[in-house]
């Protein structure tokens, strides 16, 4: 798994390529942590380049969504979803958690 | 048929996808498909280090895959603690987010994406998990 994040004005992108797993979701916690820990809240995650995510990876998610959305204070939207992801994340029930883009220019664009 | 045989660790989980996701698209399943089957070992087998052993480096997990013509049968055992399915609650997917409990998903996956799962305990010890994909099925 790589993470490479881009701050922007309003929000942060974090882009999240290759496996999300008990190996590696620790690392995804730890790097959506810091960005709430300063305060910044308005969180996209583009997820163009991810070939998979477990529950573990899912578990991230929904506790990041609501450390950002208490307070209404921001929320993490999703951008570019793989089909094969967008199917865990239906099933999950995460798709009435979390809005969805088809690119990263309208995620940004939300915020 | 073919055994791999990984250390228990969540290292290994991504050998492990690539074995199994290299099977089932041989077996001849589509993307999602192929996807499923790696999902339901994903979680077995992270569940097996974390529950069955308790941790990393406790033991070895065991893949067999067999292909037959309908269907795919992929075999995991290990030697840890006897596993209990049954203890574990499934997710209510009716919860707002702020009730939503982060646990049972792997589970939960691995039923659902499946079509048939068994939990055995060998009187040798450990657990064997046997999870079944049938081919030609509409997702």
């Amino acid at each position: 798994m790589e993470i490479t994040i881009t701050p922007y004005k309003h929000c942060d992108l974090v882009k999240v390529k290759g496996r999300v797993d008990s190996a590696t979701a620790p690392q995804l916690l730890e790097a959506l942590n810091a960005k709430v820990e300063s305060g910044r809240y308005k969180i996209i995650l583009d997820f163009s380049e991810l070939d998979f995510i477990s529950s573990a990876g899912l578990r991230v998610m929904i506790s990041i969504q609501k450390i950002c959305k208490r307070y209404n204070r921001g929320e993490v939207v999703l951008a570019s979803v793989p089909a094969n992801i967008y199917s865990a994340l239906d099933l999950a029930g995460f798709t009435s958690f979390f809005k969805i883009y088809n690119d990263v220019l309208a995620a940004v664009g939300s915020f | 048929m073919t055994t791999v045989v990984f250390p228990g660790r969540y290292e290994s989980l991504a050998k492990i996808g690539e074995f199994v996701r290299r099977v089932a698209t041989n077996a001849g399943f589509d993307s999602l498909a192929t996807y499923t089957v790696e999902t339901a070992v994903d979680e077995a087998c992270s569940n097996i280090i974390e529950h069955a052993y308790g941790g990393e480096e406790r033991g070895d997990i065991e893949c067999t895959c067999n292909e037959t013509a309908d269907k795919l049968t992929i075999i995991l055992c290990d030697q840890g603690e006897p596993f209990n399915p049954d203890e574990v609650v499934e997710p209510d997917l009716s919860l707002s987010l702020e009730d939503r409990d982060n646990h049972g998903l792997g589970l939960f996956f691995m039923r659902k994406w499946m079509d048939e799962i068994y939990f055995e305990h060998p009187t040798g010890g450990g657990n064997t998990v046997i999870m079944v994909k049938r081919k030609m099925r509409t997702m």
